[in-house]
C-alpha cells in the first residue's frame, strides 16, 4: 500500500475501525466518517472551498493549497483536501486572511508561466481563470516570470502547451490511476518541473500512450487541449471520471 | 452640474478596450452628461491636461514613451485604472517577452518586410526589455480585467466611480472576456 | 555464530591489550576533511617509516576519524601523550617519530589550543579520532555493542523507550522532536511490520556533522538504529546516506558487514529472539528527500517528493508500515543513554533541552571543525573560545544556524544559551547542526540570497508557494542587491515571506524564508543601504547594475 491508495479514501482499518463523527465548518454541525476528508465534507454540505489540483476520482495531492482551512484553537493553516477532521473540530473555510493566502497563491500560479487569456483555447472553460474571479482577484501583485516553454503538438489528435500548465499533476494522475498507462510523469525540480510524456520523448511517438484523452479533459487549463480547437473552444468534460470510478467499484464486489 | 474630468489613454494594446467603450451605445450619452472628456485618442488634445479625476488606461507599458508618459498621468490623475488585460496583465504585447528585443524586432522589420526590411531608428520610441503592466510602474487604483472588458463592466464601474459607491460589486469580467 | 556477553568482553580485552601493548599509538585523521589534504599518504609513509625502523611491535599507525580542527588539517594525535599536532606533510614524518616520548614539535604541535579541546562534552563524538572506524573491535573495545546487549537481554522494549524519554533525548535533525515519544508511537502500532530508517541525507550547506560521524564512529549508529528496532519492534533498517559521501557509505558498508560477521546484526541478536537487518539506500543529491516523507518516497524508489502529514510515517511510512525515522546524530546518542542511564544523560544540557549538540563550525572562525557542546552553551563560548575568535581580529557580525531553513543571529544574542527554543525565539533554529561564523566582510543580502538561491533550485516543484515563492523571493533579492530595487521592496520580501512560510506543505517551504526573514529583522539597515543609497556595506555586492528597462 503505498500513500497514494491512504488517500483514496480508504478506511484506514490499519489503525482503528471507521466511525461516525461530528465537527463544525464554518459553525454548521456535520457528521462525516474519520476517513472522509474536510474538502469531501464541504462539498455534500455544499460549502465552498477552492482547489485546483484536487478532482473528483482522483488521488489527492495537496499540492495548489488554495485549499486552505483554519481549525480553531491552531494557527496554523490545514489543506482541506488532506485533512481528516476530528470530533468536535471547529473548522472555517472563509476569512479575510485565507482569502488572502488564497488570493497570492493564485497570484503566484499566474505570475508562473505565460496565461495569456485572451488567446487561448480554453478561454470561458478554465479554472484558474475562474479561479481568478471567484476569490475576486484582479490583478496580479508579483512579477510575472515570462519563461520560455515549448508546445509539443506531435500528437496526432492532442496537444501540450506548456505556458498553460499549473502543474496541478491531474493528467499524471488520471493516466497512471484510472487508464493505467503511466505516459505522463514530471520532470525538473522546483520552477523547473515539467510534465512529460514518456521519458520526455515527443507526445505523438510515446509508446505508451493510449491515445484515450483523459489526461486532456482533466486538465484544468488550456496546457492539454484537443487539435483542431481554436480560441475558447475547447471545454472539457469530466463526468466519465466518477462513473469510471462508480463502475470499477461495483464490478470489484 | 459639474462635469468629472475624465481621460483615457491608449498604450500598447489594440484599442480594442476603446471600442467596448463606445459599444455602450445610447449608455455613452448618460456618461457624457456626467462627465468632461479631457484627452482621449477620440478627442483632440494633445498635452495630457493637470488634474484629471479619472483616467483609464488600455494598454502595457511596452516602450520608454509609455513608461514616461504614465509616469506624468499619473501625476495628474486622482483615480487610476487599469482597463483591459493589456493594463492588467500586459496580456498580448507580453507575449514578446520570451525572446530578446533585437529578436523580435529582426522578426517584425526584416524577416517578415517584403522588400529591404530595416529595424526603425530614432523615429519610434525604444522598446523596453519587457512589457509590462502598468501597475508595475505606477500606483494603479482599480482593474478592469477583460479583453476587452465588456461595456456593461465599463459602464457599471464608471457609474460607481461617478456615484463615489464602492467599486467591484458585481463581476461581470474576467481576464481574457 | 551468536556472541555472548563474555565473548563482548573478551573481544574488549583482547582490544584493550593490543592498544596497550604499544608504547606510542599514532592517530591519523582520515575523515573526509583531512584525507582531502592528503592525510592518506601521511599515514602510509608513518607506516612505512615506522617498519623501516622497526617499531612495529610498540609502535601503532592507525586511521582514525575525525580529530575535530578541521581547519587545521592533517591532523595527527599522539596516544597515550595526547599531543596533537596540525598541518601535518610528508616531510614531518621522521620528525614526528624521533620525538616520540620526548618533547613535542613544537612547529606543529597545536595541543595549546586547549579550549577546542577541553571545552567540548563528547557523548556521539567520544570515539571520534579513537578509534579506527573500520575495526569493529576497536569500537567495541570501547564499551560497543554493550548498550544494545543490555536493551535485548536485560530490558524490556517498553524500559528501553522509557530510559530514551527519561534521558529527554530531542531529535538531532533540526526540529528536536522528543525522542522518546517518536519510539512510544511506532512502537504502539499495531501493524505487525516496522521499520526503521537513520536519516543521513544531511544536505544543509556547510554542515558535515553527519558525514563525520558515520565516518568516524559507523557502528555507534548502527547500534542506535538495532536499539531502536528492539524497542519498537522493527526486523529491518535503512540508512539513508547522500551519494556525495561515498567515504561514509563504504564505512558504513564494511561496518555493516562486520556487524553481521560479529552476530551483532542479523538474526537472534545476542541469542535472543530480536532480529535485526540493515541496508543502506543511497540518495541522488536532492535536499528535500531529507524531509521524512520524500526520504520514505525515494527508498520506495519513487520520485522523491514530500506527501502532506498526517499522516505521520511512524504510523503510515515505507510501504505504509510504521516506520521510525531518526537522524544520524539522534541515534548515536543511543548507546550512550542506555549503557549510562537516562538520568546520567539528562543532567547534561539545559533545562528544556538535554544532551550535547554537535555542530560544524564554518566560515570566519579560526577553528573551523567538529565540536560537540552541551546544550545551552552560549554562541560566545562556542566562537570565540573554542572556536578561537574571528581571524584576523576582523569584528564579528553573525551567526547563522541551521542551513537554509535557520537564521542569521546577530551580536546582540551572543550571550544566548542555544538549545531548541532560544534558538526559534530569534527566528532561527537549531537545524542539524550547521553553524557559519559572518564576519563584517559578510554582505546579509547576500547571505540571504545565497540561501534563498539554494532553496529555489532544491524546492521540488510540488507546492505551489514554495515552487513559485521562492523564485520570486530569489528574484527580489538579486534586486535589491543589484541595486535596481524599489523602497517598498523589503516589504515584498515580507509578504512573500509570509506566504511560503504559512501555506507551503513541507518542512523546506515553511523554513525557507528563515534566511531572509531574520536578516530583514537584524540587518534591515543593510537592505536600506543597498536599496536607497545603491551601496553594499560589505563590498559583496555589485550595486549600481543597471535596472531591466
Amino acid at each position: 500500500m503505498t500513500d497514494r491508495d491512504y488517500f483514496k479514501g480508504k478506511p484506514r482499518t490499519d489503525v482503528n475501525p471507521v466511525r461516525i463523527l461530528t465537527f463544525k465548518i464554518d459553525g454548521r454541525d456535520v457528521t462525516a466518517r474519520e476517513d472522509e476528508t474536510i474538502l469531501t465534507v464541504a462539498r455534500q454540505n455544499g460549502i465552498f472551498i477552492p482547489t485546483l489540483c484536487h478532482l473528483d476520482g482522483l488521488s489527492e495531492r495537496g499540492a495548489c493549497r488554495l485549499c486552505m482551512v483554519e481549525v480553531k484553537g491552531s494557527d496554523k493553516l490545514f489543506p482541506a483536501c488532506v485533512t481528516l477532521p476530528r470530533q468536535d473540530m471547529e473548522v472555517m473555510t472563509d476569512s479575510p486572511r485565507l482569502n488572502e493566502y488564497r488570493k497570492k497563491i493564485l497570484e503566484l500560479l499566474f505570475s508562473e508561466r505565460n496565461h495569456v487569456c485572451s488567446v487561448c483555447v480554453s478561454n470561458g472553460h478554465c479554472e484558474l481563470q475562474d479561479l481568478a474571479v471567484t476569490l475576486g482577484m484582479s490583478h496580479v501583485r508579483y512579477e510575472y516570470l515570462y519563461p520560455r516553454h515549448t508546445i509539443d503538438a506531435s500528437h496526432d489528435r492532442f496537444s501540450v502547451d506548456h505556458n498553460r500548465c499549473v502543474l496541478c499533476l491531474r493528467c499524471i494522475r488520471v493516466c497512471d490511476e484510472v487508464e493505467g498507462a503511466h505516459t505522463w510523469d514530471v520532470m525538473g525540480r522546483g520552477i523547473l518541473c515539467k510534465v512529460i510524456t514518456d521519458l520526455n520523448q515527443p507526445w505523438g511517438t510515446s509508446e505508451t500512450c493510449t491515445g484515450c484523452g483523459k489526461c486532456v479533459h482533466v486538465c484544468p487549463t488550456g496546457a492539454l487541449s484537443e487539435k483542431g480547437k481554436s480560441v475558447s473552444e475547447m471545454s472539457k468534460r469530466r463526468q466519465f471520471l466518477p462513473y469510471l470510478e462508480m463502475m470499477r467499484r461495483e464490478s470489484r464486489k | 452640474m459639474n462635469h468629472t474630468r475624465v481621460a483615457t489613454v491608449w498604450l500598447d494594446g489594440c484599442s480594442g478596450c476603446h471600442m467596448s467603450l463606445l459599444d455602450l451605445d445610447e449608455r455613452v450619452l448618460d456618461l457624457a452628461d456626467r462627465i468632461e472628456l479631457v484627452y482621449s485618442p477620440l478627442v483632440d488634445s494633445k498635452e495630457f491636461p493637470e488634474d484629471v479625476s479619472i483616467t483609464l488606461v488600455e494598454g502595457a507599458v511596452s516602450t520608454s514613451d509609455d513608461a514616461e508618459k504614465i509616469r506624468l498621468i499619473r501625476e495628474r490623475t486622482t483615480l487610476l485604472v487599469s482597463l483591459g488585460d493589456c493594463a492588467v496583465t500586459a496580456n498580448i504585447p507580453a507575449m514578446r517577452n520570451r525572446f530578446s528585443v533585437e529578436a523580435v524586432l529582426e522578426r517584425a522589420y526584416v524577416h517578415n518586410a517584403a522588400i529591404g526590411g530595416q529595424v526603425p531608428g530614432i523615429e519610434v520610441p525604444r522598446l523596453l526589455k519587457r512589457s509590462r503592466p502598468v501597475h508595475e510602474f505606477v500606483d494603479v487604483d482599480r482593474f478592469l480585467p477583460g479583453c476587452p472588458p465588456p461595456p456593461e463592466a465599463i459602464f457599471n464601474l464608471m457609474s460607481e466611480l461617478l456615484d463615489g459607491r464602492p467599486t467591484g460589486s458585481s463581476i461581470i469580467t474576467r481576464f481574457g472576456a | 555464530m551468536t556472541l555472548t556477553f563474555e565473548d563482548l568482553q573478551g573481544i574488549a580485552r583482547i582490544e584493550e591489550d593490543r592498544q596497550e601493548g604499544f608504547r606510542h599509538r599514532i592517530h591519523v585523521c582520515v575523515a573526509a576533511g583531512c584525507l582531502s589534504c592528503q592525510s592518506g599518504l601521511i599515514k602510509d609513509t608513518l607506516e612505512k617509516e615506522v617498519s623501516r625502523r622497526g617499531w612495529e611491535n610498540w609502535c601503532n599507525v592507525k586511521g582514525v576519524g575525525c580529530l575535530g580542527l578541521c581547519a587545521a588539517g592533517p591532523l595527527i594525535s599522539i596516544q597515550p601523550d595526547g599531543t596533537y599536532y596540525q598541518g601535518v606533510q610528508v616531510s614531518d614524518v621522521s620528525d614526528v617519530l624521533d620525538s616520540l616520548g620526548g618533547e613535542p614539535l613544537s612547529r606543529l604541535d597545536c595541543s595549546g589550543q586547549l579550549p577546542f579541546f577541553q571545552r567540548q562534552k563528547k557523548i556521539v563524538l567520544e570515539n571520534c579520532g579513537l578509534i579506527d572506524p573500520e575495526r569493529i573491535e576497536e569500537y567495541i573495545g570501547r564499551a560497543g555493542y554493550e548498550a544494545l546487549y543490555n536493551a535485548v537481554r536485560l530490558m524490556t522494549p517498553g524500559e528501553v523507550i522509557d530510559e530514551v524519554s527519561a534521558g529527554g533525548l530531542r531529535g538531532r535533525g533540526g526540529a528536536g522532536f522528543p525522542t522518546g515519544l517518536k519510539w512510544t508511537t511506532v512502537f504502539k502500532a499495531v501493524n505487525g511490520t516496522k521499520f526503521v530508517v537513520c536519516n543521513a541525507d544531511e544536505g544543509d550547506p556547510g554542515a558535515f556533522m553527519d558525514r563525520s560521524v558515520l565516518e568516524s564512529d559507523p557502528h555507534r549508529v548502527i547500534e542506535g538504529m538495532a536499539i531502536a528496532g528492539y524497542a519498537v519492534g522493527a526486523a529491518h533498517g535503512f540508512v539513508y546516506v547522500r551519494a556525495e559521501y561515498p567515504l561514509a557509505v563504504k564505512r558504513l558498508r564494511t561496518a555493516i558487514a562486520h556487524a553481521e560477521r560479529f552476530g551483532v546484526l542479523g538474526n537472534n541478536i545476542f541469542n535472543t529472539k530480536f532480529s535485526f537487518k540493515v541496508e543502506v539506500r543511497l540518495g541522488a543529491g536532492a535536499f528535500v528527500c531529507g524531509e521524512e516523507t520524500a526520504l520514505i518516497a525515494s527508498i520506495e524508489g519513487r520520485l522523491g517528493r514530500p506527501r502532506p502529514r498526517p499522516p505521520y510515517p511512524a504510523e503510515f511510512g515505507l510501504w505504509g508500515y510504521p516506520t521510525l525515522i531518526n537522524n544520524v546524530e539522534t541515534l548515536a546518542n543511543i548507546p550512550s543513554i542506555i549503557r549510562r542511564g537516562g538520568s546520567w544523560y539528562s543532567g547534561i544540557g539545559s533545562e528544556s533541552s538535554k544532551g550535547t549538540k554537535v555542530f560544524a563550525l564554518a566560515g570566519r572562525v579560526n577553528n573551523t571543525g567538529l565540536i560537540e557542546v552541551p546544550m545551552g552553551t552560549t554562541l560566545r563560548d562556542i566562537v570565540f573560545d573554542i572556536g578561537g575568535g574571528i581571524p584576523g581580529d576582523a569584528r564579528f557580525k553573525a551567526v547563522q544556524t541551521g542551513g537554509p531553513s535557520g537564521g542569521c543571529i546577530p551580536e546582540q544574542y551572543l550571550d544566548l544559551p542555544i538549545d531548541y527554543e532560544s534558538l526559534a525565539e530569534i527566528g532561527s533554529i537549531m537545524g542539524s547542526g550547521g553553524m557559519i561564523v559572518m564576519d563584517e566582510g559578510s554582505c546579509m543580502v547576500d547571505v540571504a540570497k545565497f540561501f534563498m538561491e539554494f532553496c529555489m533550485s532544491e524546492s521540488c516543484g510540488k507546492c505551489v508557494p514554495c515552487r513559485v515563492g521562492t523564485t520570486q523571493i530569489y528574484n527580489l533579492l538579486c534586486r535589491i542587491s543589484s541595486g535596481t530595487a524599489e523602497p517598498n521592496d523589503p516589504a515584498r520580501l515580507e509578504d512573500l515571506c509570509d506566504v511560503v512560510k504559512r501555506t507551503s506543505l513541507c518542512g523546506l517551504g515553511q523554513t525557507a524564508p528563515n534566511p531572509v526573514m531574520s536578516t530583514l529583522r537584524y540587518f534591515g539597515e543593510e537592505y536600506r543601504q543597498h536599496i536607497e543609497d545603491k551601496t553594499c556595506p560589505a563590498g559583496v555586492c555589485q550595486v549600481g547594475g543597471v535596472g531591466e528597462v
